[in-house]
């Protein structure tokens, strides 16, 4: 049930200190970089004085740190914008403030969200809200630790390849990540700007319910935005689902398996027919994913050059080194690995042979999809194919980390809804969760599918 | 350097790529004055002009709509679908990292423009394509340091980038030329070229007569007049031909030109050309145009300069001075508004109380006003508010058939009614302001022919005029016309002359 109510009708101040309260004594977990204490204790005396109201009046929240917002600086986690405050907020925040939210903070994220596990910030990782050892998830990994911690009821992120969907499964929490365009991306630090989509942590589903019908919606500022589709739905009895095969692997963990095919009972006792179905595409996908990605923020992080913003480097004589060397220092390893590989996959003599070929093995996976969609109202699979790592483990090698997304991207690479919500643990207690994926605009179906069976 | 031969020996290549700046309120793809002309630095420039992270480009609809005019103007297709790309490349003046561009889907398609040179011929160069992009900003050097004035950056642009159908420096001289009067007469573009509102990037190349392989080429950047045009492909030219003449061969790079010395000079070779990544731009949908909407765009579009040149093709003038006023559109709108007349023709020949043939001569001395006064002395600003308008000019051009005025005079009435302090005033009393209305009443004109007559100056051409000299008559009329400061009729002067010296 909905733990934002709890919120609504208090002491604003009160719900403010108290989140800022627990994020202080959560420090340990590295999940916040910076608090707006100052700021959210203003607006929130403003709430309590009846100044401004909304639907979440006086309700806490927190936003990965490459959202625009006030208060603190947006960094990205990067050194580049260590100290970049920005003269404007992203739509996704005005539409949360204007209904009364309170930012208190701005979580971590890998930096300018190229990762997997948040050890790719440039201030340290964030830990993992079951197992301190473990790593978070990425790159969304202090929203979902926050919000799994209960410092907030919830929190906003970025999903590029499963940035939100990953640290939700890592975490024990709901990860929406909407249909690409149902969100504005205005006023968030772009990533790849074709896959690129603004989301949410909460607790439960009526949560991000509420928070996508606040949040999505045409924005003029965002010309890929689609007109207003959302809405809360209810639940559509006696749905068509296909279990995704290509994601049921040995290579996936058992007990992944075992939770995946659990939730898939589950939905059977709730009336809903599950059948399993191929997506032969899907094998591509992190190779589609890996090209188109990294040719898309090579050209988006064009801009952090030390001219007009952010860190430039000292001591420099030449404007190639004025740029080369605050953009060496500025980024981190990962950073400079993808704009490395998104230049090289531009480059003349090699677009064709793997930007252009990468984006029509894009189109024969979206077809995929389309034709899956025609028979099944959603699709079901695991989020990831492991619970949450060992910090450490994968960082040596990038390429078992970047297949961590192997079950993530392929939504991402055709602009669909996806949720990953808690479907149990491991032994160990460490959280699994379930990937629910729809057509596009069926985001709130999928809610509400999901909804039912939270209940269960 | 050469003479005519050797230079006769090589073909010459020019294909003309032209940057025109769109005259949008806002720029390309922020809400940021699009108007830098002499603004402060930085003062008209957005989140989204200096890239600020997050932000993102909305595409100003203004700038696609005059875009498909200009196609229009260009005799291109509009596409039905185009695109955006990036085009990357670190400077200071490019806040992105790299220029909104169209790569692979211009707007506008293959196209022709019939090119009119000054001996009345013509010459027709086919248009590749045209696309939309966004400007850079500017840079200025100080020493040790260099500084940013971002206004200019996401104006909005068109590139039209034309076929290598041009052979000579007067063929790009008329190309650019006639460019400018599409562009400025489709309402696309303010045209000021003293602020860069078009701006040509010329490719030469040579080769020997009759050859079918174009040569290297050279690209001169960056000229802002029809005149630099000629002369750097003239200079080209000659430089190519010169260098082959040595045995050396031409290199493919991008020169500037030197508008103090005349001269091109060498920026970078082909071999320093950057790798520009493209790819598509997939912040901004593509522009999808249906048929009807480019026809609803290209509808009510203001008459080009081919319209003027057939509807003024009977008034007998050549095709260089119609060029001549053709160069620029406000006054070929107020001519067009004297000649042809269309609606209303009746009641115009009515009260100025002239039939056709008389409304044509009317109309001719207008237009030969126009022809022989230089655009500076033409302030723009009286022809746009009305000021000097249809009424005025034949106003004006009545006194001088009705014997009222001198040809003379009527031509220093013409500059003055496009003086401010004339505002207002009609023809008529600005030349009796100027004490220029002609004197054709014999009794007032009978005096000087007399002075004149007996001044001992007069006594040889008197002289000679009674023994059948004619010539000279001319000697005492202009006499007459001396003493009178212009304002007698000269026929009447005669008359009288004649009259006194037979009767005498």
């Amino acid at each position: 049930m909905s733990v934002i109510f709890d919120f609504l009708g208090k002491s604003a101040r009160q719900n403010v200190l108290d989140a800022l309260e627990k994020a202080k004594s959560n420090e340990q977990y590295h999940a916040l970089l910076n608090l707006t204490e100052k700021r959210a204790l203003e607006r929130a005396d403003s709430v309590d004085r009846g100044e401004i109201t909304g639907q979440l009046a006086g309700v806490p929240f927190v936003v990965k740190d490459n959202f625009l917002a006030f208060g603190a600086p947006t960094t990205a986690a990067s050194k580049i914008l260590e100290n970049f405050e920005s003269p404007l907020q992203a739509t996704a925040v005005e539409k949360l403030e204007s209904e009364g939210a309170i930012c208190i903070g701005k979580a971590n994220l890998d930096a300018f969200a190229h990762g997997g596990s948040t050890e790719n910030s440039a201030f340290g990782p964030t830990k993992n809200a079951f197992d301190m050892e473990r790593v978070a998830g990425g790159s969304s990994g202090g929203s979902a630790v926050v919000t799994a911690l209960d410092i907030v009821p919830f929190a906003l992120g970025s999903d590029t390849g499963g940035s939100i969907r990953q640290p939700a499964s890592f975490n024990g929490v709901v990860g929406v990540k909407p249909t690409y365009g149902a969100v504005s991306r205005f006023g968030v630090v772009a990533m790849a700007s074709s896959t690129d989509v603004i989301g949410a942590f909460t607790t439960n589903v009526a949560d991000a319910e509420l928070i996508m019908e606040i949040i999505t919606g045409h924005d003029e500022r965002d010309g890929t935005t689609l007109p207003d589709f959302f809405k809360k739905a209810d639940v559509k009895t006696n749905q068509k689902i296909g279990l995704i095969k290509d994601f049921m692997t040995s290579d996936v963990d058992p007990e992944v398996l075992a939770r995946t095919n659990e939730y898939v009972e589950k939905l059977r006792a709730a009336g809903h027919t599950v059948e399993e179905v191929e997506l032969p595409m899907a094998k591509y996908a992190l190779a589609i994913y890996y090209i188109v990605v990294p040719a898309e923020l090579s050209s988006n992080l064009a801009r952090y050059d030390g001219i007009r913003y952010g860190y430039r480097a000292e001591g420099v004589k030449t404007l190639a080194e004025l740029y080369g060397k605050t953009r060496d220092l500025g980024f981190v390893t990962e950073n400079k690995r993808r704009i490395m590989i998104g230049s090289y996959v531009l480059s003349s003599g090699f677009f064709d042979a793997f930007y252009l070929k990468a984006q029509k093995a894009r189109t024969l996976l979206i077809n995929e999809f389309d034709k899956l969609f025609e028979k099944y109202d959603a699709l079901i699979g695991p989020v990831v194919p492991t619970p949450a790592f060992k910090l450490g483990e994968n960082t040596a090698d990038p390429i078992r980390m970047y297949l961590t997304d192997i079950m993530t991207v392929p939504t991402s690479l055709a602009g669909l809804p996806a949720l990953s919500v808690p479907a149990g643990t491991t032994d160990a207690g460490l959280p699994i969760g379930v990937q629910l994926m729809g057509p596009r605009r069926s985001d709130a179906a999928l809610l509400a599918l999901a909804r039912q069976m939270e209940t269960k | 350097m050469f003479d005519d031969k050797t230079l006769s020996k090589y073909d010459l290549t020019i294909g003309i790529e032209c940057h025109v700046q769109l005259s949008t309120v806002t720029k390309l793809f922020s809400g940021a004055d699009n108007d830098a002309r002499d603004k402060t630095p930085n003062s008209v420039v957005s989140p989204i002009d200096y890239a600020l992270p997050g932000m993102l480009p909305v595409l100003n609809r203004e700038a696609v709509n005059l875009a498909v005019r200009a196609g229009k103007a260009l005799n291109s297709k509009i596409a039905n679908i185009s695109r955006f790309d990036r085009k990357h490349y670190f400077y200071p003046d490019l806040p992105k990292g790299y220029q909104t561009t169209q790569m692979y889907n211009p707007i506008i398609g293959p196209g022709l423009v019939n090119v009119p040179m000054e001996d009345g011929s013509s010459i027709e160069v086919r248009i590749h394509h045209a696309h939309m992009e966004e400007d850079a900003g500017k840079l200025t050097h100080h020493g040790a340091h260099s500084l940013v004035d971002l206004n200019r950056a996401g104006t909005p642009l068109i590139e039209i980038v034309s076929e290598p159908d041009m052979h000579s420096p007067a063929e790009a001289k008329a190309y650019a030329s006639e460019l400018y009067k599409l562009m400025t007469y489709a309402g696309v573009t303010l045209g000021d070229l003293y602020h860069g509102n078009m701006r040509f990037d010329v490719n030469v190349s040579i080769a020997p007569k009759g050859a079918t392989e174009l040569g290297k080429r050279a690209e001169v950047k960056n000229l802002n007049s029809f005149r630099s045009v000629e002369r750097a492909a003239e200079y080209e030219f000659r430089r190519q031909v010169e260098l082959v003449e040595r045995g050396e061969s031409v290199v493919q790079e991008t020169r500037g030109w030197d508008e103090a010395k005349q001269k091109t000079s060498s920026q970078r070779s082909k071999e320093d050309a950057q790798d520009y990544r493209y790819m598509p731009d997939a912040d901004i949908p593509p522009i999808v145009l249906s048929d009807e909407d480019i026809k609803k765009i290209q509808s009510n579009m203001p008459p080009l300069p081919s319209h003027y040149r057939e509807s003024w093709g009977d008034l007998g003038f050549d095709s260089s001075a119609i060029n001549t006023v053709l160069a620029s559109r406000e006054i070929a709108v107020l001519l067009g508004d004297i000649y042809p007349l269309a609606a209303n023709k009746e009641a115009i020949l009515n009260e100025l109380n002239v039939d056709e043939p008389g409304y044509i001569d009317l109309t001719k001395k207008i237009f030969n006003w126009f022809i022989s006064t230089p655009d500076e002395y033409i302030n723009i600003d009286t022809v746009l508010d009305g000021t000097v308008g249809p009424r005025r000019l034949l106003e004006l051009a009545q006194l001088v058939v009705g014997g009222k005025l001198s040809s003379t005079s009527a031509k220093q009435i013409f500059l003055a009614l496009f003086n401010d302090s004339n505002v207002g005033k009609s023809a008529i009393e600005i030349a009796e302001e100027m004490n220029l209305i002609q004197e054709s009443s014999e009794d007032a004109i009978v005096a000087v022919v007399d002075e004149v007559l007996a001044d001992p100056a007069s006594k040889q051409a008197i002289d000679d005029l009674r023994a059948g000299n004619e010539k000279v008559i001319g000697f005492l009329v202009g006499q007459v016309m001396k003493k009178s400061q212009g304002k007698a009729n000269p026929t009447t002067a005669q008359k009288l002359i004649r009259e006194r010296i037979k009767n005498g």
